[in-house]
């Protein structure tokens, strides 16, 4: 049983490219297909582990490890899905300290870096579409981005503030 | 002790981080490049275009690469450096597996707790600023150096949002781009 949810987390891991959300229709038919747990039962760790801090694929696999295999399940599930990325990334990291000082290489790096930052531009409108702003919830998002961006803040006092305000108006103002 | 600040500084950003791996990466520019000075915002770039070429998730590729990079910086050998990687890779992912464990023994509900639910009013358009931030704080003369610079992001942005590109063709551009935009010929 623990080989299996290894080699099960291993290969959800390894072949998700694109991050944590990519993994969750790989992770839900695996799990549902063994018959580990129910569609419904999935949805609920789902929603549970989105508000969690933390690595959402990872949370998924603690919870579900837990679900099965108790504590030693969690740690097999969480080992099982870090260590493609892990290995990987260690390979690179030991070969790259070799080649960022080859010309072309450096000239590779000169076009991706804008790229990336347009890679964290579009998250960063899908998150807004997904988060359903509205015009005062917005603010709250102009605020956050200003803060980090022109003064400094460190983001953890962000989101400290932000689940206190949150809370707050959930539970004071806008009471039902 | 680089190895223990490392690891102290990954439990916050595990701790902290609510919204997914794109808004881990304000929290690493705070306190790794920023506070702690540890790796530049050039080698950050590359660890996060990195990341995004790999497999797994962005937060566990970065953790990885940000504690070799940490530790090489520093002066260790890369024997060492890989226990920097080991140490940031579990740090990131301790608070919330205390947390899980914690819910699941005490079978807290959770998803319909009011509480959370009403924090989350204030953490959820939190996070897309906190995204928003990481992409404007990268937005500096390091990654942005001329005029064909501004071509590739306008030409990213553009494949990647209208044209729903995979973003890891549009790196493969972009890294081809680069080739011949600032070919060393």
């Amino acid at each position: 049983m623990y080989g299996t949810l290894f080699l099960t987390f291993v290969r959800i891991g390894a072949f998700t490219l694109g991050g944590g959300y990519a993994m969750l229709p790989l992770i839900e038919r695996e799990v549902t297909a063994r018959g580990w747990m129910s569609k419904q039962d999935f949805f609920d760790i789902f929603a549970v582990s989105q508000s969690m801090p933390g690595i959402f694929a990872v949370n998924i696999a603690i919870f579900l490890g837990f679900r099965l295999k108790r504590i030693p399940g969690s740690l097999v599930c969480a080992a099982g899905v870090i260590l493609p990325s892990f290995l990987i990334i260690l390979l690179i990291a030991l070969f790259f300290t070799n080649i960022r000082d080859n010309a072309w290489v450096e000239s590779a790096f000169k076009g991706l870096r804008p790229a990336v930052v347009a890679l964290i531009a579009v998250p960063c409108f899908n998150a807004a579409r997904a988060a359903g702003l509205t015009w005062k919830s917005a603010l709250i998002t102009v605020a956050a981005a200003l803060t980090v961006w022109l003064l400094g803040v460190s983001p953890i006092y962000v989101v400290i503030a932000a689940a206190a305000g949150g809370l707050f108006y959930g539970l004071a103002i806008k009471k039902d | 002790m680089l190895f223990l600040q490392l690891f102290w500084v990954y439990v916050k950003i595990g701790l902290f981080n609510f919204g997914g791996g794109y808004a881990m990466l304000s929290l690493i520019q705070h306190e790794i490049v920023d506070r702690k000075a540890w790796i530049t915002m050039q080698e950050f770039t590359d660890i996060v275009a990195i990341s995004q070429m790999t497999p797994g998730p962005i937060g566990i590729n970065s953790a990885t690469y940000v504690g070799f990079t940490a530790a090489i910086n520093a002066g260790y050998s890369p024997e060492l450096a890989i226990l920097g990687s080991v140490l940031a890779t579990v740090a990131v992912c301790l608070p919330s597996f205390i947390l899980i464990l914690f819910i699941s023994y005490y079978f807290v509900r959770f998803k319909q707790n009011r509480y959370v639910e009403a924090a989350f009013l204030g953490l959820r358009p939190a996070a897309v600023g906190l995204i928003a931030a990481a992409a404007l704080l990268l937005m500096n003369t390091e990654n942005f150096i001329d005029y064909r610079s501004i071509l590739i992001f306008l030409s990213a942005f553009l494949l990647t949002w209208k044209f729903k590109l995979h973003p890891i063709l549009t790196i493969l551009l972009s890294g081809i781009a680069g080739c011949l935009l600032y070919a060393p010929l």
